[in-house]
């Protein structure tokens, strides 16, 4: 939580600055965030492939453990693409896209912006925060009415991080492995989602 | 976007043959809370400098919500119906 206000901090301070043209012009004239979005993919990655407790999770519920994670596809997909009917400014693809960012607000703003361009970028960006905000929120209320895995399916890609202790409290620890799992799993996913619907559909 | 994606898998095997060295791994993490943080202060430069979207901010956020709902709903009901099928009564011999 406090790393996604120091983040929110960041993009507003970007917002405000760009707003008023306050910055140098090279600044104003160069797209530098390819280059950062490299670094970040880069590190992401190393972070993702030195996590060893996920490939030993892997070992313990086998094919099953699995399912979490789809089921976390399936379902953002499939409630992104029914909700998509009540927003007629926007292309069915595009709403896909940005359910498709699971919770990955960073990455996948970021990669909606190179695609399809700002406008949808910043509804990605604000969407998948405020996935983040409400499984804070709501975690111990989804354990008690929709189960045990709830929480994780709402943390999506969160829930190998910043939404893993509110998860653990409201599932029990015994979910801690299969929460960052799943979160894991998605995070690798997104940007392989993002620009399969974008480009592909 | 395959640049992308061929960089993180890169990543995940550099990843894999680093092991667990923790010291490596906590100044990655730290270099990846910069490297958002940079790319989120240049989104937002972008943002600030785009009119159409300064101007529609409110409907924006409008759709953001909804989209949200709809991706949260499907998935905690799709995690209910895993959860009955295949989590349940695992519990009853130890998960």
């Amino acid at each position: 939580m406090k790393n996604s206000l120091i983040i929110l901090l960041f993009f507003v301070a970007g917002v405000i600055l760009g707003l008023f043209h306050f910055l140098p012009d090279i600044m104003l004239n160069n797209d530098f965030s390819k280059y950062a979005l490299y670094v970040l993919m880069l590190l992401v990655g190393i972070s993702v492939g030195s996590d060893k407790s996920s490939w030993k999770a892997l070992i313990k519920y086998k094919y099953k453990i699995f399912l979490v994670p789809l089921c976390v596809i399936i379902g953002s997909l499939l409630g992104s693409l029914l909700i998509s009917f009540l927003l007629p400014d926007l292309e069915m693809k595009e709403v896909l896209a940005v359910g498709a960012g699971f919770g990955y607000y960073s990455l996948s703003s970021i990669l909606i912006t190179e695609i399809s361009g700002q406008t949808l970028g910043v509804i990605a960006l604000l969407s998948n925060i405020m996935r983040e905000i409400i499984t804070l929120l709501s975690s111990p209320l989804f354990a008690k009415y929709f189960g045990k895995l709830a929480p994780i399916a709402s943390g999506g890609a969160t829930s190998m991080d910043t939404t893993l202790p509110i998860i653990v409290k409201s599932s029990g620890k015994e979910y801690a492995i299969i929460s960052i799992f799943s979160g894991i799993v998605l995070t690798i996913l997104v940007p392989f989602f993002v620009t399969i619907i974008l480009k592909l559909l | 976007m395959i640049i992308v994606l061929s960089i993180m898998v890169a990543g995940i095997i550099i990843g894999a043959m680093l092991n667990d060295k923790k010291k490596i791994i906590s100044i990655i993490d730290k270099l990846t809370n910069w490297a958002i943080y940079a790319l989120l202060f240049l989104l937002g430069i972008s943002v600030g400098l785009n009119k159409t979207i300064i101007n529609n901010l409110d409907n924006i956020g409008v759709n953001a919500l909804i989209i949200t709902v709809g991706a949260v709903f499907g998935s905690i009901i799709m995690a209910l119906i895993t959860f009955k099928l295949f989590f349940k009564k695992q519990k009853t011999n130890k998960l």
